[in-house]
């Protein structure tokens, strides 16, 4: 798929001259190669294409909620293109389609060339072209040192540089020659490149089917520990065995942030901090470290980041009778920059039961346009705002809820109270008290384990310089010819061809024909 | 000095570049006005393309052209001496800046604007070494005022820390690597488009010594060959620019690679440009197809750059856009 129509001229032999066009095998191979690349070509074209969709449309694999929600505003057109994948764009069937024909089609072009280039490495360059002058550079000179000394100092001076060199004398004239090669790392890089991208595809397909990743919310002083039942969410590859995941822990210790208080991108994070402790194995000490957004922890393969944070309030839920029915922090959700959280609290142990929506505001503000928000995302002014009901929390069914949501749909509403910290707030209807004693801050880490990674970085950076080798180095071919000249001395000519694209080999001629003997030639070089 | 004299002394420096730059374009602009008065002086064009052995086709190197007596000459080189001028003050704005925010000045979008203006004149600046580019000067210059514009008006913000997202030196590389492609993917989409319109020139007048302004401009052969340098020179580098933003992105958030609109769009500005160099050798799309597929590179970078930050929910949308 990287054939350039002079590069098709590698796949001939080396050593023997040109056939002519009308060779009908150098055609079909030759087409062949124009076809394969016009392919290509258009498969690149394709995933360009393909990969639009995603970055326009919501994706499950990003953001489940936002696809939840475009579904849910377009009706019409949302569920076909639900079927057809394109809030899964890139893990749709036909997204695959185009990636890996064109895998396959730069594996029938690769494979070929790694033949036909293990035979060039081998062969030797060809001899020099009867008429020097109508190569593309080429120059001329006589000089007075023997022929066979011409030949002797540019062969020295060309192995002397790593050019490929023979030596070699045509049947028909008393003229001999020194042909030379040079940039077979081109190919080489090129090569190099095209495979380092198959194995950045089977990095991926490791980490896909080998790696896993979860997310948990961790508060102030409570510990997690790295087994499924902990996790707030997790996904594994095929052979992943979740039951037998790296017997790690850690402690969340303390949360430290700061927020920007300048005018300028005010509220903009500055710091955020994870003081933890952790354990490689149950039995083994803890390790005291700091998390911070990138400066994850590596632990047993693991690497745990710090992707997000926000506050959990304490409340004190007390019966009729004061009995304390409810005592915990209650992580609650940011919904905007300015850390504006709502959350739920359950109360099944209360008669009938308690259920509590709130919204924590770390810098608390009224306006009526708003309602209830928050200002500022660190804790200047918290207060609470609460809406009590009572009746059946649905908990007893059996299915599973949501510790975010609160089913109200067979409860009553019992009343709305604002309460900063140290607040009671007594239910109406005798229905017992809330106290909002404090808040703690959360946070949520991804943990994270792929084991395509390194491959993925080796094979990037192996592409990496085999492009440059492929892009940066100049295949082409250097001839001296020498022969007695007309009026006496030795008519020495030099010739350069050039296997690339828009090589300039003027300079190469020039240095050469200089250390021939030869007028120093105009090595300015054009474009 | 004081923070708010850095402040101060590098919006200053920031508009006096956008002073000397919209002047180096009224002499780019005067040079190719001036060309077009007088009849064009003929560039000695090689013919390019040379069938050797029936089966390569081998780019001749073409002949250094230098007009001594070529009208605008002189409009040209005031030109091009505001550009460095320009490119001097435009380092003294972003280092300043750098220096007042005290880190590297690349945290928000009027930094990384900036710093991309910088990318552009800089290698537009540094092939000019080399080669003789005063023709192209009219179309860099024009891009570089247009980000300029943009960032003084609609993207500046006051420095401020960089969000914890933003600390690392991986910044430093990834960034630096992404806005020194910023302009050399400018520069190739310049040259790409000037060679469809003198191929166009070439095409209606049937000669290769055209008449009107784009006689001024090399032939269209030979701007492809430049743009594939460009292209060549600048892909490599792209892909460490994507390469280095997985190994960051692994570290902060947890995989290489999550198809975040702004990812996709790097690896679709990837695969243009990998479709570019694959058309440079497919025989029928070497020439104007393959200068619209820079084109399309260009224009796709561009939808990282502005169009991701502006219209798409993305992990890379930062404070102050």
């Amino acid at each position: 798929m990287t054939a350039t129509s002079e590069e098709a001229l590698a796949g001939l032999p080396e050593d023997r001259p040109l056939p002519p066009l009308g060779s009908v095998g150098l055609l079909r191979w030759m087409w062949r190669q124009l076809t394969s690349m016009r392919t290509a070509l258009i498969l690149l074209f394709l995933l360009a294409v393909a990969s639009v969709p995603g970055s326009v449309l919501p994706q499950r694999g990003n953001n489940p909620l936002r696809v939840d929600q475009w579904l849910e505003e377009n009706p019409a057109t949302g569920p076909l293109l639900d079927r057809l994948g394109f809030f899964d764009v890139y893990a749709s069937a036909w997204f695959a389609a185009v990636y890996l024909l064109l895998f396959i089609s730069l594996i029938g072009c690769v494979l070929p060339r790694i033949r036909v280039h293990a035979k060039a490495m081998r062969a030797a360059p060809p001899q020099a072209p009867r008429r020097m002058s109508r190569m593309p550079t080429a120059t001329e000179f006589t000089t007075d040192v023997e022929p066979a000394a011409v030949l002797a100092s540019a062969e020295e001076y060309l192995r002397s540089r790593r050019w490929r060199v023979r030596v070699g004398e045509t049947a028909t004239e008393d003229s001999t020659w020194v042909a030379a090669e040079k940039g077979y790392a081109r190919e080489t890089g090129n090569l190099v490149f095209h495979l380092s991208l198959l194995f950045v595809l089977l990095a991926v397909a490791v980490g896909g089917l080998l790696g896993w990743k979860g997310n948990v919310i961790v508060r102030e002083g409570s510990g997690f520990s790295n087994t499924l039942t902990q996790y707030d969410a997790w996904g594994g590859g095929r052979f992943v065995d979740p039951a037998a995941l790296a017997p790690f822990s850690f402690r969340l210790d303390r949360f430290a942030v700061d927020f920007e208080r300048g005018d300028a991108q005010r509220g903009a994070p500055l710091l955020f901090e994870a003081d933890v402790a952790y354990r490689e194995e149950p039995t083994a000490e803890p390790v005291e470290t700091t998390i911070a957004v990138n400066h994850p922890l590596d632990v047993d393969g693991a690497k745990v980041f710090l992707v997000g944070h926000g506050y959990a309030p304490r409340l004190v839920v007390r019966d009729s009778t004061g009995a304390v029915v409810f005592d915990d922090t209650v992580v609650f959700l940011p919904q905007d920059g300015n850390f504006t959280s709502t959350g739920v609290v359950k109360v099944p142990d209360s008669t009938p039961s308690l259920g509590l929506n709130g919204l924590f505001l770390p810098t608390a503000a009224l306006t009526e346009e708003l309602g209830p928000h928050s200002t500022f995302p660190a804790p200047d002014y918290p207060a609470v705002f609460l809406s009590a009901f009572s009746g059946d929390l649905g908990m007893d069914e059996g299915a599973p809820q949501s510790v975010y949501t609160l089913d109200t749909s067979r409860m009553t509403q019992l009343g709305l109270e604002s309460l900063i910290p140290g607040d009671t707030w007594t239910l109406p209807d005798g229905a017992g008290t809330v106290e909002f004693t404090g808040f703690e801050r959360w946070a949520s880490f991804q943990i994270a384990h792929d084991p395509g990674k390194e491959l993925a970085l080796l094979a990037s950076v192996a592409a990496i310089l085999g492009l440059m080798l492929s892009l940066f180095v100049r295949r082409r071919r250097l001839w001296v010819k020498v022969a007695a000249a007309d009026g006496g001395g030795t008519l020495v000519q030099v010739a350069a061809l050039g296997r690339t694209e828009s090589a300039d080999l003027t300079d190469d001629v020039a240095v050469l024909a200089d250390h021939l003997g030869g007028p120093a030639g105009d090595r300015r070089s054009a474009t | 000095m004081t923070s708010v004299q850095l402040a101060q002394a590098s919006n200053a420096a920031v508009y006096a570049t956008m002073v000397t730059l919209a002047l180096a374009m009224v002499f780019f602009a005067a040079s190719f006005a001036s060309g077009r008065r007088r009849a064009p002086v003929a560039a000695p064009s090689a013919p390019a393309v040379e069938g050797v052995g029936g089966t390569a086709v081998i780019t001749r190197p073409p002949v250094a052209v230098d007009l001594p007596r070529e009208p605008g000459r002189r409009a040209a080189n005031i030109a091009m001496s505001l550009t460095w001028l320009s490119f001097a003050t435009l380092l003294v704005g972003v280092v300043l800046r750098g220096v007042w925010a005290g880190r590297a000045p690349w945290g928000n979008m009027y930094e990384f604007s900036i710093t991309a203006a910088l990318g552009i004149l800089g290698v537009f600046l540094f092939m000019s070494i080399t080669r003789d580019l005063r023709w192209l000067g009219l179309f860099i210059v024009l891009p570089t005022l247009l980000t300029l514009g943009m960032a003084v008006t609609v993207l500046y913000t006051e420095a401020a820390q960089l969000v914890p997202a933003l600390k690392s030196y991986w910044l430093v590389i990834h960034v630096a690597a992404a806005i020194i492609c910023a302009g050399a993917f400018t520069l190739a989409a310049a040259t790409a488009g000037l060679s469809l319109v003198r191929g166009r020139a070439e095409r209606v007048q049937g000669t290769l010594d055209v008449a009107g302004w784009t006689a001024r401009l090399p032939t269209s052969e030979r701007l492809q060959v430049l743009t594939n340098r460009v292209v060549a020179f600048s892909f490599p580098l792209w892909t460490f620019a994507v390469v280095a933003g997985a190994i960051w992105a692994e570290n902060a958030w947890g995989r290489y690679w999550g198809w975040d609109p702004k990812e996709t769009w790097a690896f679709i500005t990837w695969v243009v440009f990998a479709a570019y160099l694959h058309a440079r050798s497919t025989a029928g799309w070497r020439g104007s197809r393959a200068s619209w597929i820079a084109i399309a590179g260009w224009l796709s970078f561009l939808v990282n750059y502005f169009g991701v930050n502006f219209f798409v929910n993305s992990l890379h949308s930062y404070a102050g856009v």
